[in-house]
């Protein structure tokens, strides 16, 4: 039995609660900003002020956020070293160039741009505040692409030696950046941040459509939302599968963990729902599809899955957890799947605009995403267990060495803390859906921080709403 | 695998580069940390809005400096940054929490009014403040040294805990307070211009007098510190520092008198440069003092050469639009709503 100050728990559970305090930011602001990115061309192609309102409402809540989340991630840098100093010295050779790619190609890129997607309305001429939008977006992309490919090497280390001092040493950057599961991982994640924001933003528009406030801008937020719901939910669905087909590959006993399987067996059943116990080795209750498991797995209804029983004990991830969080994320990815084949099935009867039941079942699922992408986490990181690189340094003999007791006093100040960021975060973001996408009286750029040098608007003339 | 090992001292162009970052993370988080530390000084809202205001599109860019000094460091010297991190475990949280409470009051205080917008100044006080003050005393332990048993740290949680940290804390909050007065100075008018530049004055005294602390107590502290100064030939190089130290105060000192707006806030740039070169020279050349050096906490060849491709295509660029944003938001500072 583990002491209730066992160091090594404290240490991930802290590390579990700040970086899935982290990924709920990102998640939004991925998407958020590729979108902002959409509505800002959208507006200079049509000089249609619904999409100037629409941007620059979403814009102040994409500030809020994305401020959230840099002060959340730089967190992150540091606590590799705070909490797990031992994996940071063996794998910093290869790890830490994609970590430094990060900052050096994405990080820079994002602070620097912001600065003038949010203060540089009339500083520079709507093309260049523009191309920060896409900088911005392209900047959140690229560090995704780097941070991932840092997790999934820890998913499917290749690429490497370990020196006869136990230290990580690179053997080929190409195998250890683009390792076996990074492009499903990145794919499926970007998709999510995607849908995340697709669902928040529809849940906002629905809410206008429900009240009948702020139609116009509400029609547009709701419509490209359901585009999103329509067209990429099932994608995602997709991808989620490719995902999970490698990992049955690299990782399968996460797969077993996941599936709820024991035993291995051809023809497995696809396990519904159950309770998997780690004591008596089994699912119980379980409701069992026959056959189905086999088939997604090795599209074949008699292939081998092999079950968790294969490993020893001590060498598999917490079932339950894994268990649950994928039954969580894969029914949310339904139910996303299913609200647009409904706003599909209504813009057909040409009541996407006019449906009171539906604008309100959107509301609902505004956080949909977000519960998603954490479930999806929790399945991926609790599933690598009892492992930090998987099949290659375990998480226990990578801890630093620091006392139970500072770990967990410092992991309440993070949830005092974070508790009182997050809270005053949600709050200012509701008060500014309450607000709404109100019409702005000032000049088309609106008001700035700094005074001199004369604005944008006072050298050249206002093109207003048909600048192009 | 390529690698630049044959060709260039690596080890030593990383420990340059990630001085470099960590100086610039000082210049530039510095002066807007400096302006946390002296908001609830301010003598009206509306100057606390101006001086907010005028760090508002840039702290997100300062604050990449610190990512990049610890990303650089696991990067480039992995058990530098293994060893230093538990070492120095609370005061980083604290300096994390900090930042953290500072950074989110930038956007809650724009949205908040009335009596929660106080609040927020104050959380933005109190955020920067703590953030200063845990540097300030993680630079003191520092160069203190370091416990180390084979790979891992190995002293106590409270190791950079005592007086001498303390000293170094309460002297960066007065150090980077005089950066943040000299940037109001340079970046706002009238009332919080005035205000400004008295802040300038009085912290100048403070900041030069724990400037000679500091001095005094590092070589009276450190055996290997005083015969690298004290030796007759290493200090008449050395000197060159203190003695450019105080002609910048001089200037800066004048500048005050002639309500000189720009050269003050370069001025104080300098000094602290000249005090960060000569850390850097007693700690020279370890990474870990005492006990692990730069070059022995060096990543793999192949590691540092990779990620040395990419910082030197790119910082340049970092560097040109980091300008380029500096460039757009030039000028004054006003009170007015920013977005």
């Amino acid at each position: 039995m583990t002491l209730p100050l066992d160091p090594a728990l404290l240490a991930r559970l802290q590390f579990a609660f700040t970086i899935s305090f982290h990924i709920l930011f990102p998640a939004f602001t991925i998407g958020l900003a590729s979108w902002l990115a959409v509505v800002e061309w959208r507006w200079l192609k049509t000089g249609d002020e619904t999409y100037r309102d629409v941007y620059r409402m979403w814009v102040k809540i994409f500030a809020v956020t994305f401020g959230m989340g840099v002060v959340s991630g730089i967190v992150l840098s540091y606590q590799f070293g705070t909490n797990w100093s031992v994996f940071a010295d063996k794998v910093g050779n290869v790890l830490g160039p994609l970590l430094g790619f990060e900052v050096l190609t994405a990080f820079f890129l994002e602070a620097s741009f912001l600065g003038i997607m949010l203060f540089g309305w009339n500083r520079v001429t709507p093309k260049m505040h523009f191309a920060a939008t896409v900088i911005v977006a392209s900047g959140t992309l690229v560090s995704a692409f780097w941070i991932l490919s840092a997790n999934s090497w820890m998913q499917t280390p290749q690429g490497f030696f370990i020196g006869d001092d136990g230290l990580y040493y690179p053997l080929n950057w190409l195998a250890i950046i683009f390792n076996s599961s990074f492009p499903y991982r990145m794919i499926h994640m970007v998709v999510a941040a995607y849908l995340t924001t697709a669902f928040a933003v529809s849940g906002v528009g629905a809410f206008y459509l429900y009240r009948k406030k702020f139609t116009d801008q509400a029609k547009v937020m709701f419509g490209m939302a359901m585009l999103m719901a329509i067209f990429v939910a099932p994608l995602q669905l997709l991808f989620g599968d490719l995902h999970g087909l490698n990992t049955f590959k690299e990782q399968p006993v996460k797969v077993a963990a996941m599936e709820g399987l024991w035993e291995t067996q051809k023809g497995a059943p696809l396990v519904l729902f159950g309770w998997p116990d780690e004591e008596s080795e089994a699912t119980r209750f379980a409701i069992e599809i026959p056959k189905v498991s086999s088939l997604i797995l090795t599209h074949h209804p008699d292939g081998e899955v092999r079950g968790l029983k294969e490993w020893p004990a001590d060498r598999r991830p917490p079932v339950a957890p894994v268990f649950w969080s994928f039954r969580i994320m894969v029914g949310v990815g339904i139910m996303m799947i299913l609200t647009g084949v409904l706003a599909l099935f209504l813009y057909f009867r040409k009541r996407l605009f006019d449906c009171p039941w539906f604008h309100r079942w959107c509301m609902l699922m505004t956080p949909a995403g977000f519960i998603a992408v954490l479930s999806g986490w929790f399945v991926t990181e609790i599933g690598r267990q009892p492992y930090i690189v998987y099949n290659s340094l375990l998480t226990s003999e990578s801890i630093s060495p620091v006392a139970g007791i500072h770990v967990g006093l410092s992991l309440i100040a993070f949830i005092i803390i974070y508790g009182l960021v997050f809270g005053a975060g949600i709050y200012y973001i509701i008060r500014l859906v309450q607000k709404g996408p109100v019409p702005e009286t000032e000049t088309p750029y609106g008001g700035h921080g700094i005074e001199a040098p004369p604005l944008f608007s006072d050298v050249v003339t206002p093109k207003g709403e048909d600048h192009v | 695998m390529f690698s630049f090992e044959g060709f260039i001292d690596l080890p030593l162009i990383w420990y340059a580069l990630i001085g470099t970052a960590i100086f610039l993370y000082v210049l530039l988080d510095g002066f807007d940390l400096g302006i946390g530390i002296l908001f609830p000084f301010a003598p009206s809202e509306k100057c606390q809005d101006r001086m907010m205001q005028s760090i508002a599109p840039f702290w997100d860019g300062n604050e990449t400096w610190l990512v990049m000094g610890g990303g650089g460091l696991f990067a480039a010297f992995p058990l530098a940054y293994a060893i230093l991190m538990p070492a120095f475990y609370i005061p980083v949280i604290l300096m994390l929490l900090g930042l953290i409470l500072r950074g989110v009051s930038f956007e809650f205080r724009f949205k908040a009014h009335d009596r929660s917008k106080k609040r927020w100044g104050y959380v933005f006080h109190l955020g920067s403040l703590v953030a200063t003050l845990t540097q300030g005393m993680i630079l003191g332990a520092f160069v203190q040294g370091v416990s180390v048993t084979g790979r891992t740290f190995s002293g106590g949680a409270f190791d950079w805990l005592n007086a001498f940290s303390v000293m170094t804390g309460v002297a960066l909050v007065a150090g980077y307070a005089l950066l943040g007065a000299a940037w109001l100075i340079m970046k706002t008018e009238d009332v919080t211009q005035e205000w400004a530049r008295k802040c300038t004055g009085y912290l100048f005294w403070h900041v030069a007098l724990f400037m000679g602390l500091v001095s005094l107590c590092m070589p009276i502290m450190d055996t290997r510190i005083r015969e690298l100064w004290f030796d007759p030939v290493n200090f008449t190089f050395l000197s060159v520092m203190p003695v450019s130290c105080m002609v910048l105060f001089w200037m800066v000192w004048q500048d005050l008198r002639n309500k000189n707006e720009y050269r003050p806030f370069f001025l104080i740039q300098g000094i602290f440069l000249m005090n960060y070169i000569g850390i850097g020279v007693s700690t020279w050349p370890w990474l870990v003092p005492y006990r692990v050096t730069f070059r022995d906490a060096a990543a793999a060849a192949e590691s540092q050469s990779l990620l040395l491709i990419g910082a030197v295509i790119m910082l340049p660029v970092v560097l040109a639009y980091t300008g380029y944003c500096y460039w757009i938001f030039r000028g004054k500072s006003s009170h007015e709503t920013s977005y």
